[in-house]
């Protein structure tokens, strides 16, 4: 099984826009309970970008993975410029100018750029010729305008940053094929539209071929020239982008027509639940996040908070849920000073939190039942006497799972096995039956797809009938103006500017974001 | 002067066997088998020197015996995936009885053939020791190398991507982690004190696992580490012989006094690790303890 090993392709020599360079047919992959690729065909020509839309759990990252050696097809074959190759390893995809670009960073945070780099690569025994290769990465940024400091260590880099490392990587390892898996899930707006420039202009100029997965319609329409749309590991369609648009792309891609649909009850706000003053606190790194912080939330009321990421927001979010120290400053739920609270008088008190990560919100080897009675399994009917009553356990998880329409194999799967969007319906669904009187969410739909995203939103806005109190974080600016009432925007820890959202305009609150005073 | 020499002469011992350990580490595999291996080492070294009538053999018999200690534990913890402290704890206590047991036919054979001494009971081992610090710090540091294995290490996921081999890093690490235990068990039994006694290590491999932390990975505070530990280790030696009548006996019991580089041991490891800024600042292997598997 080794005679494919070597295979010599020289991308540039005799290349032409629109031949064909990577084509997968009949690709298949199946995991414990999951068909997670089903007969997929897909291509990539020179000269384009070809975008690979699909909900969570639609089969992309699987695909991705597939050709990049992570993992092996059960079913179907793989070839390169017409011949057959076998990769079985990320070895054999950067050998055959595949590069890939991850949703998470694949980056050691202790090294610098340059030796991230480097790393894995066969040149040279011993790195005294660091200059040749900090030269030879400084070239390639010029190249291709990815501005970055080659000595500069991976954990002083901002997201931005880290992804045009990335690239920069994959460029210098001569990839012909780059592969970005969600590639502006963590950045800024314009850093966003920066990134869909920089692609196009690689694939016309240099011959890359971009495939760009991604479940953000417009981000495909601005970037792409051909969409291939996934659903429950299946293609459904294969279009070129300028004869579709968001709505019919989204359509496909969720398998139904009604969208972008957020149903708004029509209530006003209440007395206050949740009053902040002048709140400070620090950060992970004991740098000040939260810098004199103060705003109120009342009943019935979804205050949106905006701002790029790492202004203060989680912190904030933390600080409410009892899991992070006040410098000074006060926290007063329904009139009652809650400042020095644990986490779980919080709780009781009717203070719900979906913190940032999913992951975080969920004990991941833990059963969907277990996850789902986490906030509540000391009350009853979870907890009798001394132990817990499983079967009580196992009626709630019986309820919750089709209400909230949580996608699992049954209800003793561990968590670790959902996908993003159903992980956040369980953390929704915990949150909700828990009747919180206050329900801090931070990032709810990040990160999920069209549907699951819309589900939640409308989960949220239903909150405001039961006279709930929503702090709303969010860096999608579409989210927070259509779902809130009043919105903060957030930047370095303090607040910029606040508006209710029917008098809101995008470019202000961009301005607030940027910190600019208005 | 001497008393320079003797600490050096002890200290020769914790750099061998911690700077095996720090590879290992700077890897992400924890081996707390070091004590195992390093006793397998000096009843092979001693029993391959008396045996074949040469130190040599028995330095290399021992570092190869060690070696293939670590095997198991690399097994284990990379292949299996299981605990990384269970596994060592393991080969710890197998190594102690496994020596105890061969060691018996060994007891009372006397001397073995010792490695020469160049000057003044100085072996040429002491210079290797020594010149152990700049070669494993110019690997860790300024090779391709040294800095897959600080990839591996620090984020193991990252490291596979970028095409490394996870697993085949860290059982080279830890092979070269026991034989270097190997060798400082043989460097026991051959040139610091050549004999072979059951449970000769008496701790020191404990000792170089605490060292490793106390040096916070990096091979100059090994060899500062080491000649401090060898220091305290004679200043017990030497506080015996005195008398000093001023002190109630209890303090000068040859026991009490025995503990001292323990308890040091058990004070520099509370007070490195319950540091969380400064393990921060440092950049200790994030990957430490944790087994590698690809995720979906």
């Amino acid at each position: 099984m080794r005679e494919e090993k070597t295979i010599d392709i020289d991308f540039r020599q005799g290349c032409k826009p629109g031949d064909m360079v990577l084509e997968l047919r009949n690709i298949t992959k199946r995991f414990p309970g999951v068909l997670a690729n089903d007969h997929i065909n897909f291509d990539v020509k020179a000269g384009e970008v070809h975008a690979l839309l699909g909900e969570n759990g639609a089969g992309k990252t699987t695909l991705m993975n597939i050709i990049y050696g992570l993992y092996q097809p059960d079913e179907g074959e793989i070839y390169l410029r017409g011949k057959k190759v076998v990769i079985r390893s990320p070895l054999d995809a950067i050998a055959l100018g595949i590069g890939m670009v991850h949703q998470r960073f694949k980056l050691v945070p202790s090294l610098t750029v340059a030796e991230n780099i480097i790393l894995g690569l066969r040149e040279g025994g011993i790195i005294g010729r660091m200059k040749r290769v900090v030269e030879r990465i400084e070239k390639l940024s010029e190249k291709y305008s990815l501005q970055v400091d080659p000595s500069a260590r991976i954990w002083q880099l901002s997201a931005g940053e880290k992804q045009r490392v990335e690239i920069l990587k994959m460029l210098y390892r001569n990839a012909q094929i780059l592969v970005l898996d969600e590639p502006t899930s963590i950045l800024t707006p314009a850093e966003a539209e920066q990134l869909s420039l920089l692609l196009r202009r690689m694939a016309t100029q240099e011959m890359a071929v971009v495939p760009f997965i991604t479940h953000k319609l417009p981000e495909v329409i601005a970037t792409s020239n051909r969409v291939t749309v996934l659903r429950r590991g299946r293609v459904v369609e294969e279009i070129r982008t300028d004869q579709t648009n968001p709505r019919d792309l989204a359509r496909k891609m969720v398998g139904k027509s009604v969208l972008f649909q957020l149903k708004k009850p029509e209530i006003a706000p209440g007395d206050p639940v949740l009053e902040i003053k002048n709140l400070r606190a620090l950060n992970d790194k004991g740098i000040m996040a939260l810098k004199g912080i103060s705003l109120t939330i009342r009943e019935s009321e979804i205050l949106g908070i905006a701002g790029v990421a790492g202004n203060g927001q989680s912190e904030l979010a933390e600080v409410i849920a009892g899991l992070r120290g006040v410098l000074s400053g006060e926290i007063i739920f329904s009139g009652e000073d809650i400042t020095g609270l644990s986490t779980r008088r919080r709780i009781e008190k009717g203070i719900g939190h979906i913190p940032e990560e999913y992951m975080i919100g969920v004990v991941p080897d833990f059963s969907v039942a277990d996850n789902l009675v986490l906030d509540k399994y000391f009350e009853k009917p979870f907890s009798r006497r001394w132990g817990l009553d499983h079967k009580a356990v196992e009626r709630f998880a019986e309820e919750m799972i089709p209400r909230y329409n949580i996608r699992t194999p049954s209800k003793e799967t561990p968590a670790i096995h959902l996908s993003g969007g159903n992980l956040q319906k369980l953390i929704l669904a915990r949150e909700i039956s828990h009747h919180p009187r206050l329900l801090i969410t931070n990032l709810p739909t990040h990160g999920l797809d069209v549907g699951a995203a819309e589900f939640i939103q409308n989960q949220l806005l239903a909150l405001k009938l039961e006279k709930c109190a929503i702090l709303l974080i969010s860096e999608d600016l579409d989210e927070i103006m259509s779902v809130s009432d009043r919105i903060a925007v957030f930047y370095e820890g303090r607040i910029t500017g606040m508006v209710p959202a029917a008098e809101a305009v995008k470019d202000n609150l961009g301005a607030w974001m940027a910190g600019v005073k208005l | 002067m001497d008393t320079i020499i003797l600490i050096m002469q002890a200290a020769t011992l914790f750099i061998f066997g911690t700077m095996g350990e720090v590879l290992s580490q700077r890897s992400g595999v924890l081996n707390l088998g070091l004590e195992g291996m390093m006793v397998v080492g000096s009843l092979t070294g001693f029993a391959a020197a008396t045996l074949s009538g040469s130190p040599w053999i028995g330095l290399a018999a021992a570092m190869i015996a060690g070696g293939l200690m670590s095997l198991i534990h690399g097994f284990i913890v990379i292949t299996l995936r299981q605990s990384q402290v269970v596994s060592g704890m393991a080969l710890t206590i197998f190594g102690l009885g496994l020596t105890a047991y061969v060691g018996k036919h060994f007891l009372m054979v006397g001397a073995p053939p010792r490695v020469p001494t160049i000057v003044s009971g100085i072996t040429p081992l002491l210079f290797l020791g020594l010149a152990l610090v700049p070669l494993t710090w110019f690997v860790i540091y300024r090779t391709r190398f040294g800095l897959i294995v600080r990839a591996v290490g620090e984020d193991p996921e990252a490291a596979d991507t970028a095409g490394i081999n996870v697993a085949r890093v860290r059982y080279i690490c830890v092979f070269i982690g026991g034989m270097m235990a190997g060798l400082a068990g043989a460097y026991l039994s051959l040139a610091y004190s050549p004999m072979w006694r059951e449970g000769m290590t008496a701790g020191r491999g404990w000792i170089c696992i605490a060292l490793a932390f106390f040096s916070m990975w990096r091979p100059a505070m090994v060899l500062i580490g080491a000649e401090l530990f060898g220091g305290l280790w004679i200043l017990q030696f030497k506080l015996q012989g005195m008398d000093i009548p001023v002190i109630s006996s209890i303090f000068t019991s040859p026991y009490l006094l025995m503990m001292i580089p323990y308890l040091a041991t058990v004070l520099i490891v509370t007070l490195v690790m319950s540091n969380e800024k400064l393990r921060k600042r440092i950049g200790g292997p994030a990957a430490l303890g944790v087994p590698y598997e690809r995720s979906s």
